[in-house]
């Protein structure tokens, strides 16, 4: 463990300032949160709003999880676990059932999660209108008013124009019947996972200054149209490694003559069901 | 059978090995030293610093020689040391009339009280590269008869004095802190200002040079750049009065700009204001340009151009933030682009779909 700096680098002021911005984000669910972001030893874009988050809720007895495309063995979340064991000393683990916090970037672990676990998500650009009104005194006014017309246009016009609606990640949602938020880039199969979860999730924006959360229990519904209703990817062939039909894929090209195959994304719960069958 | 990227970890450790090693360079050339580029690698110093937001020119020293002279990245070694200081408080605000002037000149007035101080500047120099650059000067450099010790008055007040220029502008209250209150829009002057002044050099050099092309026109003049030493004073609040803790060398830019008048006040020309530390000149001016362009609302001007839109420049300027974004792209998104995979091969097939049964 690195001396010299305080337990999971923040020091105490700032943790408190942080806390103070979770708890405002789980009194008001869905509600971006501006908080005074610090620069943080890792760039921008890596997830500094995230290791903000689990700097502030970390404790020394916690077992702490790092997923990225929902592996723990990707870079950025090898560099982030690591931070923490130098930072904090806590032990760390790759299984979802054995973490009590969870920091993920783009995924959702396929196992259900539990009340006594956190899972923090990293999130570049917090605003779900972001991309269709760039201002954010002008998105900050249609939250307040509940005006979220423009969304709903977007993706009746994805539908006119596709005959589906057309985002396929970061899918747009709305929280306890107040709020639309944006989940962070995670697939929109994992966007079920959010609603009515026994964890407590807390997403954090470092670049953008932003925290928000979706409290246990909790109504999260993904928007969509009555005739087109909400549906998520699905795949033609199960995991080649475990035989899974019901979890996230990814594609693995394997030459240039296109041949391919498809592998469970969470790489805890791919080789849990491996062990399982074995 | 293939097994997805695994080993992150050891090959994370042996790409920073391996960046030690490059960093070094050909062992048999002699290292570098930061005494050395503290001494002369100077205005990378004073950039690193200013973009930095930390006056200390050895730790800028360090950065610059620990990023291989990538100046964005020893910014970014600055800004995450800097956000782990302690805060003892605020210094009172420096006074630059009482600078020890090194160099000092006004574009808008051919002399005035003080005179024209060109000091150290690459402004008249020809250049051409000086392949036999001897080392070391043959002789002290004489400065001439000028006596730099007596107090120059801002040429912004001279003009101030006959009313022909607007007052600098005087917020009441504390200024606001960006880096212990996240921005919020609209942003007073207080706010722009600190964010422009540890903004990208070459971001805001682009902005400002888009108004003297005509977006956002606001007829500038440099009436007065001055760069040299203040001191910086800090009152303990148990002791209740105010001691100098050091000096601080800085470059302050004013601007004159367009003038303004309406029915019940006489035309006056308005300002534009820059500050960096160290001798980055290039910056001092970009911001006050960018400052000028950006107080639209103030002075109830029309706001057309992207130097004028505060939102835009503010958001976009600091280059800490920018890099982090737009590297961030080669961390891995293969779970995302998964799914836009599979929503295009959808789209695509229904498509082709539909060709086929209007074949048919």
């Amino acid at each position: 463990m690195t001396t010299g700096y305080n337990f999971a680098y923040l020091n105490e002021q700032t943790k408190r300032m942080i806390r103070r911005a979770l708890l405002k984000a789980v009194a008001i669910p869905g509600y971006q949160v501006p908080f005074a972001s610090r620069e943080m030893p890792m760039p921008y874009g890596w997830g500094t709003g995230g290791v903000q988050v689990t700097a502030s809720i970390l404790t020394p007895q916690d077992t702490l999880k790092v997923i990225d495309q929902g592996a723990d063995d990707t870079t950025n979340a090898v560099s982030i676990r690591k931070f923490f064991v130098r930072t904090a000393g806590v032990a760390t683990t790759e299984e979802t059932e054995k973490a009590s916090i969870i920091q993920t970037r783009h995924r959702v672990p396929e196992a259900a999660l539990r009340e006594d676990q956190i899972l923090v998500y990293q999130v570049p650009i917090p605003e779900p209108l972001r991309f269709l009104e760039p201002r954010e005194t002008e998105t900050r006014k249609m939250h307040a008013l509940e005006e979220y017309g423009i969304m709903h246009v977007k993706l009746y016009e994805d539908i006119a124009r596709h005959g589906h609606i057309a985002t396929a990640y970061a899918y747009p949602a709305k929280v306890n019947g107040r709020y639309v938020f944006d989940p962070s880039p995670i697939p929109k199969f994992d966007n079920p996972k959010l609603d009515d979860c026994a964890a407590l999730q807390l997403f954090g924006a470092g670049r953008e200054k932003r925290i928000y959360a979706v409290p246990p229990y909790t109504k999260v519904r993904s928007l969509d149209f009555e005739d087109h209703p909400f549906s998520v990817q699905k795949w033609e062939e199960p995991c080649a490694l475990c035989g899974s039909t019901t979890t996230y894929l990814d594609e693995i090209i394997l030459d240039d003559k296109g041949k391919r195959m498809f592998v469970c994304s969470d790489t805890d719960h791919c080789r849990k069901s491996q062990e399982k069958a074995a | 059978m293939y097994v997805a990227v695994k080993g992150g970890e050891k090959a994370i450790d042996a790409a920073h090995r391996l960046l030690g090693e490059e960093r070094r360079g050909n062992p048999e050339i002699p290292e570098i030293t930061t005494t050395q580029i503290g001494e002369q690698l100077t205005l990378a110093v004073d950039r690193v610093m200013t973009e930095g937001s930390l006056y200390d020119r050895e730790l800028a020293a360090v950065a610059i020689k620990q990023a291989r002279g990538d100046l964005i990245e020893a910014i970014f070694l600055i800004r995450a040391s800097r956000t782990t200081l302690p805060r003892y408080g605020y210094s009172t605000p420096i006074e630059t009339s009482d600078m020890l002037i090194r160099r000092r000149i006004s574009a808008a007035f051919k002399d005035m009280p003080g005179g024209q101080i060109l000091g150290p500047t690459f402004d008249y120099t020809h250049r051409l590269l000086e392949f036999e650059a001897s080392e070391t000067p043959a002789a002290p450099v004489e400065t001439g008869p000028a006596d730099l010790d007596r107090t120059m008055p801002r040429v912004l007040d001279l003009i101030g004095a006959e009313g022909l220029i607007e007052a600098a502008s005087s917020t009441s209250g504390e200024p606001g802190d960006l880096t212990r209150e996240p921005l919020a829009f609209p942003a007073d002057r207080d706010l722009r200002l600190q964010s422009l002044v540890r903004g990208d050099e070459g971001f805001l050099l682009a902005l400002g040079y888009s108004t003297q092309r005509g977006y956002g026109r606001s007829h500038p003049f440099a009436g007065e750049i001055r760069y040299g030493e203040v001191s910086v004073s800090f009152t303990p609040e148990e002791l209740g009065f105010e001691i100098e803790i050091g000096a601080i060398d800085i470059t302050e830019c004013e601007m004159i700009n367009q003038f303004k008048g309406s029915a019940g006040v006489p035309p006056q020309f308005t300002r534009g204001y820059g500050l960096s530390f160290g001798q980055c000149e290039r910056k001092a001016m970009s911001m006050a340009l960018v400052d000028r362009a950006l107080r639209v609302r103030e002075l109830d001007e029309e706001q057309t151009a992207p130097a004028q839109d505060e939102e835009f420049v503010l958001s976009h300027a600091d280059n800490v933030q920018a890099t982090g974004f737009v590297e961030h792209l080669k961390l891995p998104h293969y779970v995302d682009f998964q799914a836009e995979l599979e929503l295009l091969r959808r789209l695509r097939r229904e498509v082709q779909g539909l060709d086929q049964e209007a074949a048919e």
